[in-house]
Protein backbone atom coordinates (compact mmCIF):
# COMPACT_ATOMS: atom_id res chain seq x y z
CA UNK A 1 0.00 0.00 0.00
CA UNK A 2 1.26 3.51 -0.71
CA UNK A 3 2.31 5.84 1.46
CA UNK A 4 -0.69 8.11 1.44
CA UNK A 5 -3.26 5.41 1.12
CA UNK A 6 -1.87 4.21 4.69
CA UNK A 7 -2.61 7.82 5.51
CA UNK A 8 -6.26 7.57 4.25
CA UNK A 9 -6.49 4.19 5.86
CA UNK A 10 -5.98 5.86 9.24
CA UNK A 11 -7.94 8.84 9.08
CA UNK A 12 -10.80 6.60 7.75
CA UNK A 13 -10.58 4.09 10.80
CA UNK A 14 -10.67 7.43 12.93
CA UNK A 15 -13.63 8.76 11.13
CA UNK A 16 -15.30 5.27 11.68
CA UNK A 17 -14.20 5.53 15.44
CA UNK A 18 -15.74 8.51 15.93
CA UNK A 19 -18.94 7.72 14.56
CA UNK A 20 -19.01 5.23 16.83
CA UNK A 21 -18.63 6.99 19.66
CA UNK A 22 -20.94 9.79 18.24
CA UNK A 23 -24.12 7.13 17.09
CA UNK A 24 -23.91 6.35 20.35
CA UNK A 25 -24.18 8.47 22.34
CA UNK A 26 -26.63 10.59 20.73
CA UNK A 27 -28.57 6.90 20.07
CA UNK A 28 -29.64 8.24 16.18
CA UNK A 29 -29.76 6.27 12.97
CA UNK A 30 -27.96 5.62 9.47
CA UNK A 31 -24.74 4.60 10.96
CA UNK A 32 -24.53 1.91 8.43
CA UNK A 33 -25.15 4.69 5.23
CA UNK A 34 -22.84 7.00 7.53
CA UNK A 35 -20.18 4.03 7.38
CA UNK A 36 -20.25 3.17 3.48
CA UNK A 37 -19.41 6.70 2.42
CA UNK A 38 -16.25 6.86 4.53
CA UNK A 39 -13.93 6.36 2.00
CA UNK A 40 -15.49 8.50 -0.21
CA UNK A 41 -15.34 11.38 1.86
CA UNK A 42 -11.68 10.85 3.40
CA UNK A 43 -11.00 11.08 -0.22
CA UNK A 44 -12.55 14.20 -1.28
CA UNK A 45 -11.18 16.11 1.88
CA UNK A 46 -7.68 15.23 0.90
CA UNK A 47 -6.40 16.58 -2.31
CA UNK A 48 -9.80 16.27 -4.44
CA UNK A 49 -11.66 19.08 -3.27
CA UNK A 50 -9.89 22.66 -3.89
CA UNK A 51 -10.39 26.45 -1.97
CA UNK A 52 -13.06 26.79 -4.87
CA UNK A 53 -15.13 23.68 -5.30
CA UNK A 54 -17.99 22.69 -3.74
CA UNK A 55 -19.39 19.62 -2.05
CA UNK A 56 -23.12 18.95 -1.72
CA UNK A 57 -24.17 15.78 0.91
CA UNK A 58 -27.40 14.57 -1.16
CA UNK A 59 -27.88 11.59 1.00
CA UNK A 60 -28.12 13.93 3.70
CA UNK A 61 -28.88 10.80 6.08
CA UNK A 62 -25.13 10.50 6.46
CA UNK A 63 -24.14 13.45 7.58
CA UNK A 64 -22.49 12.35 10.77
CA UNK A 65 -20.08 10.83 7.92
CA UNK A 66 -19.14 14.25 7.25
CA UNK A 67 -18.91 15.73 10.61
CA UNK A 68 -16.55 12.84 11.33
CA UNK A 69 -14.18 13.27 8.42
CA UNK A 70 -14.23 17.15 9.04
CA UNK A 71 -12.67 16.38 12.53
CA UNK A 72 -10.99 13.30 11.45
CA UNK A 73 -9.07 15.98 8.28
CA UNK A 74 -8.92 19.30 11.15
CA UNK A 75 -11.15 20.63 8.72
CA UNK A 76 -13.02 23.42 10.34
CA UNK A 77 -16.95 23.11 11.07
CA UNK A 78 -18.54 22.62 13.87
CA UNK A 79 -17.93 21.17 17.19
CA UNK A 80 -18.83 17.38 17.16
CA UNK A 81 -20.17 17.56 21.11
CA UNK A 82 -23.12 19.91 19.54
CA UNK A 83 -24.03 16.50 16.73
CA UNK A 84 -27.95 15.56 18.11
CA UNK A 85 -27.53 17.27 21.16
CA UNK A 86 -30.01 20.28 22.84
CA UNK A 87 -28.58 23.39 21.91
CA UNK A 88 -26.03 22.14 19.55
CA UNK A 89 -24.93 22.75 15.73
CA UNK A 90 -25.30 19.54 14.22
CA UNK A 91 -28.27 18.03 13.03
CA UNK A 92 -28.94 14.55 11.65
CA UNK A 93 -29.03 16.37 8.40
CA UNK A 94 -26.73 18.70 7.33
CA UNK A 95 -28.30 22.49 7.73
CA UNK A 96 -26.67 25.29 6.16
CA UNK A 97 -27.83 27.78 7.93
CA UNK A 98 -26.69 26.18 11.61
CA UNK A 99 -23.58 24.17 10.87
CA UNK A 100 -20.69 26.51 8.67
CA UNK A 101 -19.37 24.42 5.98
CA UNK A 102 -22.62 22.45 4.71
CA UNK A 103 -22.91 23.87 1.13
CA UNK A 104 -26.83 22.87 0.97
CA UNK A 105 -28.84 22.03 3.42
CA UNK A 106 -30.40 18.12 2.49
CA UNK A 107 -32.52 15.63 3.93
CA UNK A 108 -34.98 14.51 1.62
CA UNK A 109 -33.33 12.19 -1.12
CA UNK A 110 -32.83 13.59 -4.72
CA UNK A 111 -32.72 17.15 -3.97
CA UNK A 112 -28.71 17.35 -3.97
CA UNK A 113 -28.40 17.19 -7.19
CA UNK A 114 -30.71 19.51 -9.23
CA UNK A 115 -28.82 22.22 -6.20
CA UNK A 116 -25.75 21.18 -7.84
CA UNK A 117 -26.97 21.49 -11.80
CA UNK A 118 -28.00 25.12 -10.40
CA UNK A 119 -24.52 26.26 -8.76
CA UNK A 120 -22.88 24.29 -11.81
CA UNK A 121 -24.84 26.27 -14.38
CA UNK A 122 -24.33 29.21 -12.72
CA UNK A 123 -20.52 29.22 -12.34
CA UNK A 124 -20.73 28.11 -16.40
CA UNK A 125 -22.45 31.36 -17.21
CA UNK A 126 -19.99 33.20 -15.13
CA UNK A 127 -16.92 31.60 -16.32
CA UNK A 128 -15.94 30.80 -12.88
CA UNK A 129 -13.93 28.13 -11.80
CA UNK A 130 -14.71 25.26 -9.32
CA UNK A 131 -16.04 21.68 -9.72
CA UNK A 132 -19.34 20.75 -7.67
CA UNK A 133 -19.43 17.02 -6.17
CA UNK A 134 -22.47 15.82 -5.34
CA UNK A 135 -22.64 12.42 -2.93
CA UNK A 136 -26.28 10.50 -3.51
CA UNK A 137 -27.14 7.32 -2.18
CA UNK A 138 -28.10 4.55 -4.46
CA UNK A 139 -31.97 4.66 -2.88
CA UNK A 140 -31.98 8.11 -4.01
CA UNK A 141 -31.64 7.30 -7.56
CA UNK A 142 -34.99 6.32 -7.40
CA UNK A 143 -36.05 9.82 -7.24
CA UNK A 144 -37.74 11.24 -10.56
CA UNK A 145 -35.74 14.62 -9.73
CA UNK A 146 -32.44 12.78 -10.00
CA UNK A 147 -33.20 11.68 -13.74
CA UNK A 148 -34.69 15.30 -14.61
CA UNK A 149 -31.41 16.96 -12.92
CA UNK A 150 -29.11 14.01 -14.88
CA UNK A 151 -30.97 14.85 -18.52
CA UNK A 152 -30.55 19.33 -17.75
CA UNK A 153 -27.09 18.47 -17.04
CA UNK A 154 -26.26 16.43 -19.63
CA UNK A 155 -27.99 18.74 -22.04
CA UNK A 156 -26.22 21.94 -20.57
CA UNK A 157 -22.39 20.14 -20.71
CA UNK A 158 -22.25 20.80 -17.43
CA UNK A 159 -18.49 19.14 -17.12
CA UNK A 160 -18.58 20.82 -13.44
CA UNK A 161 -20.48 18.99 -11.58
CA UNK A 162 -20.01 15.00 -10.87
CA UNK A 163 -22.21 13.16 -9.18
CA UNK A 164 -20.78 10.06 -6.52
CA UNK A 165 -23.50 7.28 -5.97
CA UNK A 166 -22.38 5.57 -2.95
CA UNK A 167 -23.94 2.35 -3.91
CA UNK A 168 -23.91 0.30 -0.55
CA UNK A 169 -27.12 -1.65 -2.09
CA UNK A 170 -29.27 -1.54 0.85
CA UNK A 171 -32.25 1.04 1.19
CA UNK A 172 -34.11 1.52 4.16
CA UNK A 173 -36.62 -0.65 3.75
CA UNK A 174 -35.56 -2.94 0.69
CA UNK A 175 -32.14 -4.30 -1.20
CA UNK A 176 -31.65 -1.80 -3.85
CA UNK A 177 -31.04 -4.23 -6.54
CA UNK A 178 -35.19 -5.51 -6.09
CA UNK A 179 -36.13 -1.94 -7.03
CA UNK A 180 -33.46 -0.13 -9.04
CA UNK A 181 -30.69 -2.94 -10.03
CA UNK A 182 -26.95 -1.52 -10.17
CA UNK A 183 -26.68 -2.72 -13.96
CA UNK A 184 -28.99 -0.27 -14.91
CA UNK A 185 -27.61 2.70 -13.64
CA UNK A 186 -24.33 2.86 -15.85
CA UNK A 187 -26.39 2.94 -19.29
CA UNK A 188 -29.04 5.16 -17.53
CA UNK A 189 -26.58 7.50 -16.83
CA UNK A 190 -24.87 7.25 -20.18
CA UNK A 191 -28.27 7.78 -21.91
CA UNK A 192 -28.96 11.01 -19.98
CA UNK A 193 -25.36 12.18 -21.00
CA UNK A 194 -23.19 11.81 -18.36
CA UNK A 195 -19.52 10.43 -18.27
CA UNK A 196 -19.47 6.98 -16.45
CA UNK A 197 -16.92 5.39 -13.95
CA UNK A 198 -17.37 2.48 -11.90
CA UNK A 199 -14.99 2.14 -8.66
CA UNK A 200 -14.69 0.56 -5.40
CA UNK A 201 -16.03 3.04 -3.08
CA UNK A 202 -13.24 1.75 -0.37
CA UNK A 203 -10.56 1.52 -2.66
CA UNK A 204 -8.19 4.90 -1.62
CA UNK A 205 -6.26 4.29 -4.96
CA UNK A 206 -9.74 3.61 -7.32
CA UNK A 207 -11.21 6.65 -5.81
CA UNK A 208 -8.28 9.00 -5.98
CA UNK A 209 -7.91 8.41 -9.81
CA UNK A 210 -11.53 8.64 -10.78
CA UNK A 211 -12.41 11.65 -8.76
CA UNK A 212 -8.89 13.37 -9.87
CA UNK A 213 -10.26 12.73 -13.26
CA UNK A 214 -13.49 14.83 -12.91
CA UNK A 215 -14.47 15.86 -15.67
CA UNK A 216 -14.54 12.90 -17.33
CA UNK A 217 -14.77 13.86 -20.54
CA UNK A 218 -15.76 17.36 -21.83
CA UNK A 219 -19.52 18.78 -21.83
CA UNK A 220 -20.43 15.88 -19.97
CA UNK A 221 -20.97 15.72 -16.28
CA UNK A 222 -19.09 13.05 -14.46
CA UNK A 223 -20.70 10.46 -13.09
CA UNK A 224 -18.73 7.84 -10.14
CA UNK A 225 -20.77 4.43 -9.33
CA UNK A 226 -18.93 3.83 -6.03
CA UNK A 227 -19.77 0.28 -5.18
CA UNK A 228 -19.77 0.30 -1.43
CA UNK A 229 -20.52 -1.75 1.51
CA UNK A 230 -23.42 -0.60 4.33
CA UNK A 231 -21.74 -0.70 7.42
CA UNK A 232 -18.38 -1.81 6.32
CA UNK A 233 -15.91 -1.76 8.81
CA UNK A 234 -17.86 -3.96 11.48
CA UNK A 235 -18.75 -7.04 10.44
CA UNK A 236 -22.07 -7.17 12.45
CA UNK A 237 -23.29 -3.84 10.68
CA UNK A 238 -22.08 -5.02 7.25
CA UNK A 239 -25.09 -5.66 4.83
CA UNK A 240 -27.64 -5.35 7.32
CA UNK A 241 -30.66 -3.58 6.70
CA UNK A 242 -31.05 -2.97 10.89
CA UNK A 243 -28.33 -1.15 10.94
CA UNK A 244 -29.53 1.52 8.62
CA UNK A 245 -31.75 2.30 12.09
CA UNK A 246 -29.72 1.12 15.05
CA UNK A 247 -27.31 3.00 17.24
CA UNK A 248 -24.43 1.21 18.74
CA UNK A 249 -24.92 -0.06 22.40
CA UNK A 250 -22.79 1.81 24.85
CA UNK A 251 -21.54 -1.51 26.18
CA UNK A 252 -20.83 -2.69 22.94
CA UNK A 253 -18.46 0.21 21.99
CA UNK A 254 -15.08 -1.34 23.49
CA UNK A 255 -15.30 -4.45 20.84
CA UNK A 256 -16.46 -2.65 17.96
CA UNK A 257 -13.32 0.05 18.41
CA UNK A 258 -11.28 -3.38 19.01
CA UNK A 259 -12.20 -4.73 15.70
CA UNK A 260 -11.63 -1.61 13.73
CA UNK A 261 -8.12 -1.42 15.25
CA UNK A 262 -7.36 -5.00 14.42
CA UNK A 263 -8.56 -4.69 11.11
CA UNK B 1 -50.80 41.50 -15.78
CA UNK B 2 -48.46 39.00 -17.07
CA UNK B 3 -47.35 41.32 -19.67
CA UNK B 4 -46.43 43.96 -17.14
CA UNK B 5 -44.68 41.50 -14.95
CA UNK B 6 -42.81 40.48 -18.24
CA UNK B 7 -41.77 44.42 -19.06
CA UNK B 8 -40.87 44.94 -15.13
CA UNK B 9 -38.39 41.73 -15.29
CA UNK B 10 -36.99 42.81 -18.86
CA UNK B 11 -36.49 46.44 -17.11
CA UNK B 12 -34.51 45.17 -13.83
CA UNK B 13 -32.58 42.41 -15.54
CA UNK B 14 -31.34 45.63 -18.08
CA UNK B 15 -29.92 46.98 -14.84
CA UNK B 16 -29.34 43.65 -12.92
CA UNK B 17 -26.71 41.61 -14.66
CA UNK B 18 -27.33 39.03 -11.69
CA UNK B 19 -30.52 38.42 -12.95
CA UNK B 20 -32.24 34.70 -14.27
CA UNK B 21 -35.09 33.69 -15.95
CA UNK B 22 -35.94 30.29 -15.63
CA UNK B 23 -39.12 28.69 -17.24
CA UNK B 24 -40.71 25.26 -17.39
CA UNK B 25 -41.29 25.55 -21.16
CA UNK B 26 -43.89 28.04 -20.91
CA UNK B 27 -43.74 32.13 -21.95
CA UNK B 28 -45.18 31.77 -25.46
CA UNK B 29 -45.66 35.16 -26.47
CA UNK B 30 -44.37 36.55 -23.06
CA UNK B 31 -41.01 36.01 -23.03
CA UNK B 32 -39.76 36.23 -26.14
CA UNK B 33 -38.35 39.67 -25.68
CA UNK B 34 -36.60 38.29 -22.76
CA UNK B 35 -34.91 35.39 -24.48
CA UNK B 36 -33.54 37.62 -27.47
CA UNK B 37 -31.96 40.84 -24.88
CA UNK B 38 -30.71 37.96 -22.29
CA UNK B 39 -29.93 34.47 -23.87
CA UNK B 40 -27.53 33.77 -21.27
CA UNK B 41 -29.62 34.57 -18.27
CA UNK B 42 -32.60 32.96 -19.86
CA UNK B 43 -33.13 28.64 -19.42
CA UNK B 44 -36.07 26.55 -20.80
CA UNK B 45 -35.83 23.70 -18.02
CA UNK B 46 -38.46 21.95 -20.03
CA UNK B 47 -41.14 20.38 -18.36
CA UNK B 48 -39.80 19.24 -15.11
CA UNK B 49 -40.02 21.55 -12.55
CA UNK B 50 -38.58 19.89 -9.56
CA UNK B 51 -35.13 20.15 -11.07
CA UNK B 52 -36.00 23.92 -12.25
CA UNK B 53 -36.55 24.39 -8.53
CA UNK B 54 -33.71 22.73 -7.45
CA UNK B 55 -31.44 24.64 -10.28
CA UNK B 56 -32.79 28.02 -8.94
CA UNK B 57 -32.11 27.26 -5.43
CA UNK B 58 -28.36 26.82 -6.40
CA UNK B 59 -28.30 29.77 -8.33
CA UNK B 60 -29.43 31.91 -5.65
CA UNK B 61 -26.51 29.99 -3.47
CA UNK B 62 -24.65 31.91 -6.27
CA UNK B 63 -25.89 34.87 -5.64
CA UNK B 64 -27.93 34.45 -9.01
CA UNK B 65 -31.50 36.41 -8.60
CA UNK B 66 -33.68 33.68 -10.31
CA UNK B 67 -37.30 34.31 -11.23
CA UNK B 68 -38.71 30.68 -12.06
CA UNK B 69 -41.98 31.07 -13.82
CA UNK B 70 -44.87 28.38 -14.84
CA UNK B 71 -48.10 28.10 -14.66
CA UNK B 72 -49.46 28.28 -10.63
CA UNK B 73 -50.40 24.30 -10.07
CA UNK B 74 -47.21 23.06 -12.17
CA UNK B 75 -45.02 25.96 -10.74
CA UNK B 76 -46.42 25.21 -7.00
CA UNK B 77 -47.02 21.47 -6.31
CA UNK B 78 -44.99 19.50 -8.40
CA UNK B 79 -42.01 20.57 -6.88
CA UNK B 80 -43.63 21.90 -3.62
CA UNK B 81 -40.70 20.13 -1.73
CA UNK B 82 -37.93 21.88 -3.38
CA UNK B 83 -39.82 24.96 -2.51
CA UNK B 84 -39.89 24.25 1.13
CA UNK B 85 -36.30 22.77 1.43
CA UNK B 86 -34.05 24.33 -1.07
CA UNK B 87 -35.83 27.91 -1.09
CA UNK B 88 -37.60 28.23 2.61
CA UNK B 89 -35.55 25.91 4.87
CA UNK B 90 -32.32 27.42 3.33
CA UNK B 91 -33.76 31.08 3.06
CA UNK B 92 -32.87 31.35 -0.15
CA UNK B 93 -34.90 34.48 -2.65
CA UNK B 94 -36.04 32.68 -5.33
CA UNK B 95 -38.83 34.69 -6.57
CA UNK B 96 -41.61 32.07 -7.61
CA UNK B 97 -43.81 34.23 -10.39
CA UNK B 98 -46.98 31.78 -11.50
CA UNK B 99 -49.63 32.77 -14.07
CA UNK B 100 -52.79 31.78 -13.88
CA UNK B 101 -54.09 33.13 -10.57
CA UNK B 102 -57.96 31.55 -9.61
CA UNK B 103 -59.83 30.94 -12.55
CA UNK B 104 -58.07 32.13 -15.43
CA UNK B 105 -57.44 29.28 -16.84
CA UNK B 106 -61.52 28.74 -17.20
CA UNK B 107 -62.18 26.40 -20.17
CA UNK B 108 -58.83 24.41 -19.13
CA UNK B 109 -59.92 22.45 -16.63
CA UNK B 110 -59.45 21.83 -12.57
CA UNK B 111 -55.77 20.66 -13.81
CA UNK B 112 -54.86 24.29 -14.14
CA UNK B 113 -57.31 26.34 -12.22
CA UNK B 114 -55.27 27.77 -8.47
CA UNK B 115 -57.64 27.79 -6.08
CA UNK B 116 -55.78 27.02 -2.85
CA UNK B 117 -52.29 28.75 -3.91
CA UNK B 118 -52.87 31.49 -1.28
CA UNK B 119 -53.12 28.88 1.50
CA UNK B 120 -51.06 26.57 0.65
CA UNK B 121 -47.69 29.29 -0.27
CA UNK B 122 -48.83 31.44 3.10
CA UNK B 123 -48.55 28.09 5.17
CA UNK B 124 -44.74 27.99 4.23
CA UNK B 125 -42.36 29.89 6.84
CA UNK B 126 -39.89 32.25 5.11
CA UNK B 127 -42.54 32.36 2.60
CA UNK B 128 -43.57 36.10 1.43
CA UNK B 129 -46.78 35.70 -0.87
CA UNK B 130 -48.07 38.66 -3.49
CA UNK B 131 -50.89 38.49 -5.36
CA UNK B 132 -51.25 41.79 -7.14
CA UNK B 133 -54.69 43.19 -8.74
CA UNK B 134 -53.67 44.98 -11.57
CA UNK B 135 -51.02 45.48 -13.88
CA UNK B 136 -49.27 48.24 -11.54
CA UNK B 137 -49.40 46.42 -8.92
CA UNK B 138 -48.20 43.19 -10.42
CA UNK B 139 -45.11 46.02 -11.66
CA UNK B 140 -44.02 47.07 -8.22
CA UNK B 141 -44.19 44.04 -6.30
CA UNK B 142 -41.76 42.32 -8.96
CA UNK B 143 -39.20 45.30 -8.31
CA UNK B 144 -40.04 44.93 -5.00
CA UNK B 145 -39.34 41.19 -4.42
CA UNK B 146 -35.76 42.18 -5.40
CA UNK B 147 -35.36 43.38 -2.24
CA UNK B 148 -36.30 40.07 -0.45
CA UNK B 149 -33.85 37.85 1.39
CA UNK B 150 -36.15 35.15 1.62
CA UNK B 151 -37.98 33.38 -1.32
CA UNK B 152 -41.67 34.54 -2.40
CA UNK B 153 -44.50 33.64 -4.64
CA UNK B 154 -45.89 36.27 -6.93
CA UNK B 155 -49.80 35.02 -7.89
CA UNK B 156 -50.00 36.44 -11.09
CA UNK B 157 -53.69 36.79 -13.58
CA UNK B 158 -52.99 36.59 -17.29
CA UNK B 159 -54.42 39.01 -19.50
CA UNK B 160 -56.85 41.69 -20.18
CA UNK B 161 -56.36 43.00 -16.59
CA UNK B 162 -58.42 46.55 -15.81
CA UNK B 163 -56.02 49.23 -14.07
CA UNK B 164 -57.54 49.90 -10.58
CA UNK B 165 -54.47 52.77 -9.44
CA UNK B 166 -53.84 55.79 -10.62
CA UNK B 167 -50.02 57.44 -10.65
CA UNK B 168 -50.41 58.78 -7.34
CA UNK B 169 -52.19 55.82 -5.54
CA UNK B 170 -49.65 53.18 -7.15
CA UNK B 171 -46.92 55.75 -6.34
CA UNK B 172 -48.17 55.74 -2.63
CA UNK B 173 -48.36 51.84 -2.72
CA UNK B 174 -46.67 50.17 0.33
CA UNK B 175 -45.59 46.34 -0.16
CA UNK B 176 -47.21 44.34 2.66
CA UNK B 177 -50.04 47.15 3.54
CA UNK B 178 -53.62 46.93 1.70
CA UNK B 179 -54.06 49.76 -0.87
CA UNK B 180 -57.22 51.82 -1.13
CA UNK B 181 -58.40 51.69 -4.57
CA UNK B 182 -61.78 52.59 -4.62
CA UNK B 183 -63.94 55.38 -2.40
CA UNK B 184 -64.09 58.02 -0.06
CA UNK B 185 -64.59 57.53 4.00
CA UNK B 186 -67.15 54.54 3.93
CA UNK B 187 -67.67 52.57 6.47
CA UNK B 188 -69.00 49.29 4.25
CA UNK B 189 -65.48 47.81 3.25
CA UNK B 190 -64.83 45.06 0.38
CA UNK B 191 -61.28 43.66 0.76
CA UNK B 192 -60.29 41.79 -2.15
CA UNK B 193 -57.49 39.76 -3.57
CA UNK B 194 -55.15 39.69 -6.87
CA UNK B 195 -58.07 39.55 -9.85
CA UNK B 196 -61.00 39.95 -7.75
CA UNK B 197 -59.51 43.57 -7.71
CA UNK B 198 -61.24 45.14 -10.52
CA UNK B 199 -64.15 42.68 -9.79
CA UNK B 200 -64.63 44.42 -6.33
CA UNK B 201 -64.16 47.91 -7.73
CA UNK B 202 -66.67 47.35 -10.39
CA UNK B 203 -68.89 45.77 -7.52
CA UNK B 204 -68.71 48.84 -5.24
CA UNK B 205 -69.51 51.18 -8.46
CA UNK B 206 -72.79 49.55 -8.83
CA UNK B 207 -73.41 49.11 -5.01
CA UNK B 208 -73.14 53.27 -5.54
CA UNK B 209 -75.10 53.65 -8.29
CA UNK B 210 -78.16 51.82 -5.57
CA UNK B 211 -76.63 53.95 -3.08
CA UNK B 212 -74.74 52.33 -1.07
CA UNK B 213 -70.95 53.11 -0.36
CA UNK B 214 -67.88 50.61 -0.40
CA UNK B 215 -64.82 51.41 -0.54
CA UNK B 216 -62.20 48.93 -1.92
CA UNK B 217 -58.96 47.75 -0.47
CA UNK B 218 -56.69 45.65 -2.56
CA UNK B 219 -54.62 42.73 -0.32
CA UNK B 220 -52.02 42.40 -2.68
CA UNK B 221 -49.56 40.97 -0.20
CA UNK B 222 -50.89 38.55 2.19
CA UNK B 223 -47.94 37.64 4.07
CA UNK B 224 -45.91 39.53 5.81
CA UNK B 225 -49.29 40.16 6.05
CA UNK B 226 -50.29 43.95 7.88
CA UNK B 227 -52.19 43.75 10.12
CA UNK B 228 -52.01 46.53 12.19
CA UNK B 229 -53.52 48.53 9.01
CA UNK B 230 -56.05 45.43 8.77
CA UNK B 231 -57.07 46.02 12.04
CA UNK B 232 -57.21 49.75 11.91
CA UNK B 233 -59.42 49.51 8.37
CA UNK B 234 -61.81 46.77 10.73
CA UNK B 235 -61.87 48.48 13.83
CA UNK B 236 -63.92 51.47 11.65
CA UNK B 237 -65.83 49.64 9.61
CA UNK B 238 -69.34 48.70 9.42
CA UNK B 239 -69.67 46.18 6.66
CA UNK B 240 -66.33 44.14 6.46
CA UNK B 241 -66.49 41.78 3.01
CA UNK B 242 -63.59 39.88 1.24
CA UNK B 243 -63.45 38.85 -1.75
CA UNK B 244 -61.27 36.30 -3.67
CA UNK B 245 -61.67 34.03 -6.39
CA UNK B 246 -59.21 31.25 -4.09
CA UNK B 247 -61.13 28.98 -1.17
CA UNK B 248 -62.21 31.07 1.91
CA UNK B 249 -60.39 28.29 3.49
CA UNK B 250 -56.63 29.60 4.45
CA UNK B 251 -57.23 32.38 1.91
CA UNK B 252 -58.37 36.10 2.01
CA UNK B 253 -60.76 35.34 4.06
CA UNK B 254 -59.15 33.44 6.66
CA UNK B 255 -56.50 35.85 6.76
CA UNK B 256 -59.16 38.79 7.60
CA UNK B 257 -60.56 36.55 9.91
CA UNK B 258 -57.20 35.95 11.86
CA UNK B 259 -56.56 39.66 12.34
CA UNK B 260 -60.33 40.69 13.64
CA UNK B 261 -59.84 37.40 16.16
CA UNK B 262 -56.23 38.59 17.05
CA UNK B 263 -57.76 41.85 17.67
CA UNK B 264 -60.91 41.19 19.56
CA UNK B 265 -62.74 43.04 16.42
CA UNK B 266 -66.26 41.71 16.58
CA UNK B 267 -67.39 41.56 12.67
CA UNK B 268 -69.10 39.70 10.58
CA UNK B 269 -67.00 38.81 7.53
CA UNK B 270 -69.07 38.66 4.56
CA UNK B 271 -66.69 36.35 2.41
CA UNK B 272 -67.02 35.87 -1.50
CA UNK B 273 -64.84 33.14 -2.05
CA UNK B 274 -65.05 29.79 -4.18
CA UNK B 275 -66.54 26.62 -3.16
CA UNK B 276 -64.19 23.68 -1.11
CA UNK B 277 -64.66 21.61 -4.31
CA UNK B 278 -62.93 21.37 -7.04
CA UNK B 279 -64.96 23.23 -10.25
CA UNK B 280 -65.94 20.21 -12.68
CA UNK B 281 -67.83 22.74 -14.94
CA UNK B 282 -66.63 23.51 -18.39
CA UNK B 283 -66.63 27.05 -19.21
CA UNK B 284 -64.52 30.52 -19.11
CA UNK B 285 -63.77 32.03 -16.09
CA UNK B 286 -66.73 35.00 -16.74
CA UNK B 287 -69.44 31.91 -16.91
CA UNK B 288 -67.41 30.04 -13.51
CA UNK B 289 -67.39 33.37 -11.82
CA UNK B 290 -71.37 33.71 -12.16
CA UNK B 291 -71.95 29.98 -11.51
CA UNK B 292 -70.03 30.53 -8.29
CA UNK B 293 -71.19 34.17 -7.85
CA UNK B 294 -67.92 36.00 -7.85
CA UNK B 295 -69.65 37.89 -10.86
CA UNK B 296 -70.12 42.21 -10.34
CA UNK B 297 -74.05 41.53 -10.15
CA UNK B 298 -74.10 38.95 -7.95
CA UNK B 299 -71.34 40.36 -5.35
CA UNK B 300 -73.97 44.14 -5.11
CA UNK B 301 -76.39 42.09 -4.56
CA UNK B 302 -75.50 40.27 -1.96
CA UNK B 303 -73.93 43.21 -0.41
CA UNK B 304 -76.29 45.42 -0.98
CA UNK B 305 -78.38 42.60 0.97
CA UNK B 306 -76.21 43.26 4.07
CA UNK B 307 -77.20 46.01 6.98
CA UNK B 308 -74.86 48.08 8.53
CA UNK B 309 -74.10 46.73 11.74
CA UNK B 310 -75.84 43.37 10.62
Amino acid sequence: MPFAEAGLEKLARETRKTLLLLHSRAGTSHIGSAFSSVEILVSLHNGILAKEDVFILSKGHAASALYAVWDSCKIGGAPLDGYCRDGGVLHGHPDRLRCPGVAASTGSLGHGIPIGAGIAFARKRDAKKGRIFVLASDGELQEGSVWEAAASAGRLGLDNLAVIVDANGLQAFEHTENIMPFSTLEPKFLAFGCAVETVDGHDFGQLAKALGAVPFAPGKPSVILAKTVKGKGIKEFEGKLEWHYKSPAAADLERYLLELEET
Amino acid sequence: MRAAFAKTLLGLAEKNPDIFLLTGDLGFSVFEEFKARFPLRYLNCGVAEQNMLGMAAGMALEGKTVFVYSIIPFLLYRGLEQIRNDMCYQRLPVKLAGVGSGLAYGTAGGSHHAVEDIGVMTSLPDMAVFAPGDPLEAARLTEFSLSLETPCYIRLNKAGDAVVHTTETIAALEPGKPAKVFGGASRNVIFAVGNMVPEAVETAKLLKSRGREFSVYSVHTLKPLDEESIAGILRSSAVVATIEEHAARNGLFSAIAGVAAKNCIRAAIYASALPDSYSHEVGSRQYLRRLYRLDRDSLAEKLYAVKEGG
